[in-house]
């Protein structure tokens, strides 16, 4: 019943993709769970290793306290729960996990019920946020890379006991484009937290997505597949977007979707069958006896969780609250767009540091989220004494936009202050008298449109500023010609 | 009797660390002549899996330079021990009497290892067990059974049979073991020496091969009660090592020794009584005399629940073994058996190295946790077991200590119950309730039985109610038929 092939079906916006994402982070700790070997990513094979590690005979595990502080400040930075929780082993043999169980958190997780807000402020729903160890690494040598063709397999146990959080989010995601922004969203939210660095490329995150069809409108859900290997947003975006035309396929064409565990094959951009429910592990889940119940007290908590920076929803919150006092109404989506980009960038805190200075909200984002963006680390080490001053150059007409966007790239390249740069660049807006002088010459060169203009007729004024500016080689300021036209004609 | 009595005379440990620590006898000379002792008989008895003489040696003249030197040699100073095969010993080869280990040299000691070796014994060798603990008479090893000293013909009970034997021989006045359901207590009875199984988590567990780890608990072996107090206090205490090692130093139990027992509350566990052999039941009844007669208030009481001890301890014990041996598949020690894929060679290597009881464990155990029996077997055992130590907190509310048989019969023959395991389970079935509740329970050499066979008594106490135990103990080895345990000599006691 292999139905690989996925043909792109123009019904597909009959359907609706419903996805849960499984989250396994690296905690960023300085020892293992377990152990005291070094966590860190990147050492010679087999350097990192002790007997509990390993799990040699004889060895017992002794829970790491830093992992749990992180594993809290999780909790804390999804709105979940934090409880008293227990271990459990998850039993099953495989040559890179050195007790053949898993330790792990189960029907007792010290993280339950929160949730995770997109910038779209969508709510997704988190099941619960479980501590548990890592395995080792196996490379698989000739054959397909896969264990079952090759000729033999090298395990590194570096990674054997690393301490990670698995975050399981509810069935809420519509979509490959709201999966990879709620993976987006959870990195910034772990590497905030100080939990995490965040580097999928070195596996630091890794994500499993459960993903279902239904028909548009329906409440009920379809069967999901388990969709494993998905080690950028690339290849979730491209797998669920694979997997549900692959789901949509079969069930036009009469067939069902069988409930199981599919890996995804980056290279052939396409899912396959690892196995089925019915293949399916006894993982033989009992309480760990080597580890004692994990019951944090109120002060323990508070001190783990203390210092929680903002998360990125309360940050993109708090600028949505400077854009709308200015101009007194709701934030529109283009703003919404670069309060997101700002906040994903870490420049938030300059942009809510300038407008404390004066600046206008709406040009210290729009700067914020265009030109500063171009260089972030910069941007970020910006004095925002001198963000206000050149943004209030700008929005008193002392500088055109263009001429501020010019200012501000050289600031960020080589610093200094404002009205010296733009004084360096030419840009100092030219004195009352001499632009009265040009103001004289293009009324007289252009008489018949300045009679239209005294008449009334306002598109005018455009043609009338652009020839000043002509004139003055760009170094009048718009607005500023503007206004004396106006004066002008009185 | 079959066989001889080949027992032979050894001085207390407490005697020849003092008389080692004067000056009065070297280290070596002990050693010397315990190692003489073992390769004149052990051969016959197969104590040992491995005897370390080399190392032994070396430690004992370490002893002696302190000694010359002026330093403090340790509290055990030059006493020879013996220790279980399943503790590891770094660079030694450990081998839970499995083939499945053969070859396995542990990187690391365990944490009593390295306590005993701090407190100046001198570890002479690994002693033969019951593959990976599970039995109770060490027929399971694949080695090769140990014989009681007692009788050659006889087991010496087990798993911890190797160790008991190998200080009722005389080869060791000192020997560790682990007891996850008797291992220690049963086997000291069977071979007339002190077993004490201490309060869950007073020793440490870390470097302790699992075989049911909320269940295990090393302990010692001892030729008496001050011995056996001197060992606890040297092995026991918190190890950061072990998360269920409790936040408390050694239970100070050599200092109660001689406090007697006016007015100790003791309850004979009369449940027991019925079905153990005369001689057993009639040395508890003659040792409940003895501590009456020493000024104890002693009280027959009804436990009925402990019975059913012994059928949850055989779904949980292996349930929690199952996932333990999980980890001896072939992939980074011990044997490996190649195959076409990596199943192939974990179930080969799983198929030749562990012996039929040890599979036949792993498989009830994989059995019980497995979805859809979990609740009907786990899940119920587990509540026998909260029903048995809320029964023990009953009595304990009446009484301080309880006493009871430490085994149904004396020794029994080898082979006499290796075709039918349940017949050898029950072997285990007054020693059992003590491990599921995780209370200190000690077996004291009291009287002769059938066959001229040593006969122990139990004391069981409550959590972390050594104190009392030792105190109790004490008056019943005061008390006790001199002939019944192992005879001692060098100014014993
Ligand atoms: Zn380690």
């Amino acid at each position: 019943m292999s139905t690989d092939a996925a043909p792109r079906t123009s019904s597909r916006l009959d359907w609706e993709i419903v996805v849960g994402l499984e989250v396994h982070c690296e905690l960023a700790t300085v020892t293992k769970l377990f152990c005291g070997c070094a966590n860190r990513f990147g050492a010679e094979a087999n350097t990192q290793v002790c007997p509990v590690c390993l799990g040699l005979p004889g060895s017992l595990p002794v829970l790491n306290r830093r992992a749990v502080e992180l594993a809290m400040r999780i909790g804390r930075a999804l709105h979940c729960e934090i409880r008293p929780s227990t271990f459990h082993r998850k039993n099953y043999f495989y040559p890179d996990m050195p007790k053949d169980y898993q330790i792990s958190q189960y029907d007792e997780p010290i993280n339950v019920g929160g949730y995770l807000e997109l910038a779209s402020e969508r709510r997704i729903g988190i099941e619960r946020a479980h501590i548990e160890e890592d395995t080792g690494k196996t490379t698989h040598v000739g054959g397909g890379g896969r264990i079952h063709d090759a000729d033999h397999s090298l395990v590194d146990y570096n990674r054997a006991g690393v301490p990670l959080v698995e975050i399981v989010s509810r069935p809420d995601l519509r979509g490959a484009d709201e999966a990879r922004a709620y993976v987006a969203e959870l990195r910034s939210i772990l590497v905030a937290s100080g939990a995490s660095d965040g580097r999928m490329e070195e596996g630091s995150l890794r994500v499993d997505a459960n993903v279902s069809v239904r028909p548009m409108g329906s409440q009920e859900f379809g069967t999901r597949c388990e969709v494993k290997n998905l080690n950028s947003l690339r290849s979730l975006g491209r797998a669920i977007e694979h997997e549900a035309d692959r789901q949509v396929a079969l069930l036009e064409s009469g067939g069902r979707v069988v409930q199981e565990t599919r890996h995804w094959n980056e290279a052939e951009g396409r899912t396959s069958s690892m196995r089925s429910k019915e293949e399916a592990y006894d993982y033989r889940y009992f309480p760990e006896p080597d580890l004692v119940p994990l019951v944090p007290d109120e002060d323990f908590i508070a001190e783990a969780t203390a210092g929680l920076a903002l998360m990125p929803a309360a940050r993109r919150k708090r600028l949505a609250a400077l854009v709308a006092a200015a101009d007194g109404q709701p934030a529109a989506t283009s703003v919404t767009d670069q309060i997101a980009t700002v906040v994903d960038l870490g420049l938030d805190d300059l942009v809510v540091a300038a407008v404390g200075l004066g600046a206008d909200a709406r040009l210290a984002l729009a700067r914020s989220a265009n030109e500063a963006a171009q260089s972030p680390e910069r941007a970020r080490e910006l004095d925002a004494s001198v963000f206000a001053d050149l943004l209030g150059l700008e929005s008193t007409g002392k500088l055109s936009a263009t001429q501020a966007k010019t200012v501000l790239a050289e600031l960020l390249e080589h610093g200094g202050e404002p009205e010296e740069v733009a004084r360096r660049l030419g840009y100092e807006a030219l004195s009352e008298d001499a632009l009265s002088g040009v103001l004289d010459e293009v009324i007289a060169a252009n008489r018949g449109a300045w009679e239209r203009y005294v008449g009334g007729d306002e598109k005018v004024a455009q043609l009338l500023v652009g020839q000043v500016m002509k004139a003055t080689k760009g170094r009048a300021n718009g607005k500023a010609v503007a206004a004396a036209l106006a004066e002008r004609r009185g | 009797m079959s066989g001889s009595a080949d027992v032979a005379p050894v001085a207390s440990a407490r005697a020849l660390a003092a008389r080692v620590r004067a000056g009065e006898l070297s280290a070596v000379e002990v050693l010397e002549s315990a190692l003489g002792e073992i390769e004149r008989r052990d051969g016959e008895l197969h104590c040992f899996n491995l005897v370390t003489a080399d190392r032994a040696r070396s430690a004992a003249a370490e002893i002696d330079r302190k000694v010359a030197a002026g330093e403090d040699p340790g509290p055990l100073a030059g006493v020879p021990v013996a220790l279980k095969d399943n503790l590891c010993t770094r660079d030694v080869p450990t081998t839970c009497s499995s083939r499945i280990l053969e070859g396995w040299k542990p990187p690391y000691d365990a944490t009593v290892v390295g306590r005993l070796a701090a407190a100046g014994a001198v570890s002479v060798g690994k002693t033969n067990l019951d593959e990976f603990a599970m039995g109770s008479s060490t027929e399971s090893s694949a080695f090769g059974p140990t014989r009681n000293p007692w009788d050659l013909g006889r087991v010496p009970g087990g798993s911890s049979g190797g160790s008991a034997a190998a200080v009722a021989a005389g080869f060791v006045p000192l020997a560790l073991g682990s007891d996850t359901g008797g291992s220690i207590r049963q086997p000291a009875a069977l071979c007339g020496v002190v077993g004490v199984k201490p309060t869950y988590g007073v020793v440490s567990r870390y470097g302790l091969v699992a075989f049911a780890s909320s269940l295990d608990q090393i302990g010692p072996f001892a030729t008496t009660v001050g011995d056996a107090a001197a060992l606890l206090e040297v092995i026991g205490g918190h190890d950061a090592m072990d998360s269920t090692s409790l936040a408390l130093s050694a239970p100070r139990c050599s200092e109660v020794l001689d406090d007697g027992v006016e007015g100790l509350r003791v309850g004979v566990i009369a449940d027991f009584l019925d079905d153990a052999s005369l001689d057993c039941a009639g040395a508890v009844r003659a040792a409940a005399e003895v501590l009456a007669a020493a000024g104890a208030k002693v009280e027959d009481v009804a436990i009925p629940e402990l019975l059913h001890g012994l059928s949850a301890y055989y779904l949980i014990a292996p349930a929690e073994a199952s996932s333990n041996l999980a980890r001896y598949d072939g992939v980074r020690f011990g044997l490996r058996v190649d195959g076409p894929d990596v199943e192939a060679m974990n179930a080969r290597t799983r198929a030749a190295g562990f012996g039929p009881e040890v599979k036949r464990r792993i498989m009830l155990g994989t059995y019980v946790l497995s979805a859809g029996y979990y609740d009907a077997y786990y899940g119920q055992a587990q509540r026998v077991r909260t029903l048995v130590a809320r029964a023990f907190a009953r009595a304990y509310g009446q009484f301080d200590v309880l006493l009871a048989p430490t085994t149904p019969s004396v020794a029994f023959p080898i082979g006499a119950k290796t075709a039918d395991p349940l017949e050898m389970y029950l072997a285990d079935l007054y020693t059992i309730p003590s491990n599921l509740a995780g209370h200190p329970a000690m077996s004291v050499p009291f009287a002769l039985g059938d066959s001229g066979l040593p006969v122990g008594v139990q004391v069981l106490a409550p959590a972390l109610g050594e104190r009392e135990m030792f105190r109790a103990a004490a008056v019943l080895e005061a008390g006790a038929a001199p002939e019944a345990r192992a005879p001692v000599t060098g100014g014993a006691r």
